[in-house]
């Protein structure tokens, strides 16, 4: 195990982060079990206030879930230099087996947490908590997958040894790799250019559609959604290229470095932002209970303008990145 | 969005008030939690500094160093052996070093005699490492004296002393002539410590020294990437040791919070029931609290992260000098250059303030959660 | 309009200190009026009160808020509603120590959201009504019983409710303070606001002000 400051706290966090999460999951199943909301009585009552801990915990583990996932990558990259053949975060990352699939969970934890959030915000505004059991059967996703993280946190931080020797990221990218990211890598800019662009305009479209005529807000959600591999994939396939200027390098992760501008530091937060807050507007525009009517909209509508904004200051950085390249693919 | 702000301002009125009036115990809290980041922050911020360091004084070694060994033991490198190696693809110089360490029973501390590739001193000259230099009370112009392999002193007239900016290898180092080198240790002409390379494309680094080994079938080759790579660990290594220690402090300070947070007095409670009766919601108070919280835990981050600042760039870090150097018996006062990276931050953050918050909030939430009618049982 | 229909509220339900301190009560209180519930110690009084300004939910039967059921909606939003509808005053006064006059009048408009500025304004305003505005930034645990009284009723008219609910208002003080806040109250009256007084104290009843007496007796009205 490799005793770094930024290792020591993501174990923390994760750990703490499952605890808290899997006593929530707990409490989801006692809840699912018992709700009445009809009856008024004590234990009603009772389970009513404890949501208000739930709801914290998890708001609680939210907030740090970006930045857990920023630090991941960040500590990932920056103890690349560990590893013999390691030149960005995919290096560390696959030092050992338990690196990417513990990324690709902390992405899942993210987006789950926050249409968590969508949910409750939601269900908060209607006098008759009209999306309780979702927003439990939910939180029991959410719990297994905290759970999962942590532990997939621990195997990747404990199985590490420096001088490992790893793969640099031309072994996932490069052209002689094969599986999922390296098709990625080798889709067509001609494909993948008009894929990104027409996803892009019609969330953006989808959208503006909701925010001025009301109509279209589940479709933007499914769009945001749908945009998100989209935009990675075409991250992978030409932006990255276009921002190290070569045609061959298509590590999404190398784009974190100083040496590239911290590129990647401005797309992900943005797509990340764009995505969660788009399928968020998607969850409130399609709530339909009685009592969200005046609310669900406003909300929906908070959360599109967000998305929107997020998205289209994606689009405009990605066509400036493809702008000021000298690369001529 | 208005209301929003301006309930937020009310509740965070009511949570400065609140901490005002038990000020005492807030006070306590707050020390203990400064002292806490205090420690952390010196921690890492003093074992990255060093780290960085140390990989600056990379940046000037060379691409791979060739020793000779002699049934397992570092030996002196034969004069031929430099001229095997030369014309070897990859290699752009081939350089014989002068190195050794002298153990100087005046101050009881070991000293690094080094030949430097270019600018050595002239003979009879030495230009010493800061830190040397004022352990022996000596600038320029002094005279150094020192004992020879055969027990003769010989003097040094200082000419210098060696830029700080990289204190942290010139803290025992002291640059000689070749001449004086050689005849302090008593070493032939022709002999050297060892070898460096430049090897011009880091790729091929590998290839040329597996190269080396089949032209010097006796050699040990380390690059300056395994010296990295053992640099770095070795610092981690200490440093994590050093945080997994102190994480027991984070622990029992973490159990200190919760204790404060849960021994709610009979008043507090008394006034939770208060605002519920008065039409706050259970959010309002967890809100409150948790504003409460926040500006213990932030502000109390903020000044032990500073504090720690100070301890490191300023005062030296007087206090973990011994463990997290511990390779030389000078203890070299550094002018670390401060630098903070987000990584580290967080991290700081994520130790400190999170278990903060979680310590607090399940006592505060079982408090929030009062009868709003208690207020009228009493 | 304020009905309850068949209340009945138990404490510690099933345990072995169960309490039925409300057994079945069906009353209506009309607005713009002074009612008053009066009997003995443990007759239930307060916690009539309580089922009433919705502080305290039912075990049984129902509450309704001008024809809406308040008796099952959740906490916050029964909160908001109390918040809005009605201000408590309390039987020991409850202000919070070491926050000032002003501080402990505009404690429940905090979580309203309304600007600070004006709830301080109302708030001073208040006090100046009830003769306490050089007591604004006195700390709450120096003042006397009167004054107390009336920081307590000058917080519960903070938000503007159109019910005040008072818990036995005159069980600190003499006769000469008790009939100022008599006074008080019969003013909130004339202002069109609903009054509810718990007190098993005769001057209250002799002051002319109580509109309507409903007797309780064992957690029932008595006829």
């Amino acid at each position: 195990m490799i005793l770094q400051p930024a290792a020591l706290a993501l174990l923390f966090a994760a750990s703490l982060n499952a605890l808290l999460l899997g006593a929530a999951g707990l409490f989801a199943l006692h809840l699912l079990a018992r709700w009445r909301p009809e009856a008024g009585g004590e234990a009603q009552i009772g389970l009513e206030r404890r949501t208000h801990l739930v709801s914290s915990v998890v708001a609680l583990s939210l907030w740090p879930a970006l930045p857990l996932l920023a630090l991941f990558v960040h500590t990932a990259d920056a103890s690349a230099p560990f590893f013999t053949g390691a030149m960005c975060a995919v290096g560390s990352l696959k030092a050992n087996a338990w690196g990417l699939p513990a990324l690709g969970l902390m992405l899942a934890g993210f987006f789950l947490a926050t249409a968590w959030l969508v949910l409750h915000r939601l269900d908060a505004l209607g006098s008759d908590r009209p999306l309780i059991r979702a927003k439990y059967r939910l939180l029991l996703v959410l719990a297994p997958v905290a759970l999962a993280q942590a532990a997939l946190l621990w195997l990747y931080f404990l199985g590490l040894r420096p001088a490992l020797i790893t793969s640099c990221c031309g072994s996932l990218f490069g052209p002689a790799a094969t599986g999922v990211a390296a098709q990625f890598a080798a889709m067509p800019e001609a494909l993948a250019r008009p894929l990104l662009f027409l996803a892009l305009v019609a969330t953006l479209g989808a959208g503006a559609t909701y925010l001025y005529g009301g109509r279209l807000g589940k479709t933007f959600g499914l769009l945001a959604a749908l945009h998100f591999p989209l935009a990675l994939a075409a991250i992978v396939a030409f932006i990255a290229p276009y921002i190290y200027e070569q045609p061959n390098h298509h590590c999404p992760f190398c784009l974190l470095q100083a040496e590239h501008g911290h590129a990647g530091w401005v797309l992900y937060p943005l797509l990340f932002l764009g995505t969660a807050a788009g399928v968020g507007a998607g969850l409130a525009a399609a709530a339909r209970a009685g009592s969200l009517k005046a609310e669900a909209p406003r909300l929906a509508a908070t959360l599109a303008r967000l998305s929107v904004a997020a998205l289209a200051a994606f689009g405009a950085a990605v066509v400036a990145y493809l702008g000021r390249s000298n690369l001529v693919m | 969005m208005n209301a929003w702000i301006e309930r937020q301002r009310g509740l965070i009125d009511f949570a400065v008030a609140n901490l005002d009036r038990r000020r005492g115990r807030n006070l306590g809290l707050f020390l203990a939690y400064v002292l806490v980041v205090f420690l952390l922050a010196s921690v890492v911020l003093y074992g990255d500094a060093l780290r960085r360091e140390a990989r600056q004084l990379l940046a000037d070694a060379p691409e791979l160093v060739v020793q000779r060994l002699t049934a397992g033991r570092h030996d002196l490198m034969p004069a031929d052996w430099a001229a095997r190696l030369e014309g070897l693809r990859g290699v752009t110089r081939v350089q014989g070093r002068l190195w050794g360490y002298h153990y100087d029973p005046a101050v009881a501390a070991n000293l690094t005699l080094l030949v430097p590739a270019e600018g050595a001193p002239e003979p009879g000259r030495a230009r010493l490492g800061a830190a040397l230099a004022r352990s022996h009370g000596l600038g320029p112009g002094d005279v150094l004296s020192l004992r020879d392999h055969v027990g003769q002193a010989r003097a040094f007239i200082v000419d210098g002393l060696l830029d700080t900016a990289s204190e942290l290898a010139n803290a025992d180092l002291l640059w000689v002539s070749e001449a004086d080198f050689r005849a302090f240790f008593g070493i032939a002409p022709g002999l050297h410590t060892d070898l460096a390379l430049s090897v011009a494309n880091p790729r091929e680094v590998r290839k040329v020294a597996e190269k080396v080994l089949e032209r010097l079938p006796g050699a040990r080759v380390i690059s300056r990437e395994e010296m990295g790579r053992t640099y770095d660990a070795a610092f981690h290594w200490r440093q994590g040791l050093l945080l997994t220690m102190l994480s027991l402090i984070l622990l029992a300070f973490a159990f200190l919070a919760w204790d404060k947070a849960s021994g709610l007095s009979a008043e507090e409670r008394r006034e939770i029931g208060i605002l519920k009766a008065l039409g706050w919601d259970t959010e309002d108070v967890l809100r409150m609290k948790l504003w409460e919280g926040a500006l213990v835990s932030v502000s109390a981050f903020l000044a032990g992260y500073l504090l720690a600042w100070l301890h490191v760039f300023h005062a030296h870090a007087p206090l973990f000098t011994a463990v997290l150097k511990g390779w030389s018996v000078l203890y070299p006062r550094f002018a670390l250059r401060p630098e903070a990276d987000f990584a580290q931050l967080a991290a700081l953050a994520l130790l400190t303030v999170l278990p903060y918050v979680a310590a607090t909030l399940v006592p505060v939430w079982r408090a929030a959660t009062l009868d709003p009618d208690e207020v009228m049982r009493e | 309009m304020i009905e309850l229909a068949d209340v009945h509220k138990t404490f510690n339900p099933g345990r072995g200190n169960e309490y039925r301190a409300i057994r079945g009560v069906t009353l209506a209180i009309e607005p713009g009026r002074v009612t008053a519930l009066r009997g003995p110690s443990g007759s239930g009084k307060t916690t009539l009160l309580g089922l009433i300004g919705g502080l305290t939910r039912p075990s049984a039967g129902r509450v309704r808020l001008d024809g809406r059921d308040i008796s099952a909606l959740p906490e916050r939003f029964l909160t908001r509603l109390r918040r809005d509808a009605f201000g408590f005053v309390f039987q020991q006064f409850q202000l919070i120590r070491d926050l000032s006059v002003l501080e402990n009048v505009m404690l429940p408009a905090t979580p309203t959201g309304r600007p600070y500025r004006r709830v301080r304004a109302r708030a001073l305003e208040l006090l100046g009504h009830l003769g306490l505005a050089a007591r604004a930034d006195a700390r709450s645990q120096w003042l006397s019983g009167g004054e107390a009284q009336r920081v307590a009723i000058a917080r519960a008219l903070i938000n503007d409710p159109p019910v005040i609910l008072a818990d036995e208002p005159t069980a600190h003080l003499d006769s000469a303070l008790s009939i100022q806040i008599l006074d008080i109250l019969a003013d909130l009256r004339r202002q069109g606001r609903t009054v509810v007084i718990a007190s098993h104290d005769p001057l209250v009843f002799s002051a002319g002000l109580v509109e309507r007496v409903v007797d309780l007796r064992d957690g029932r009205v008595a006829p």
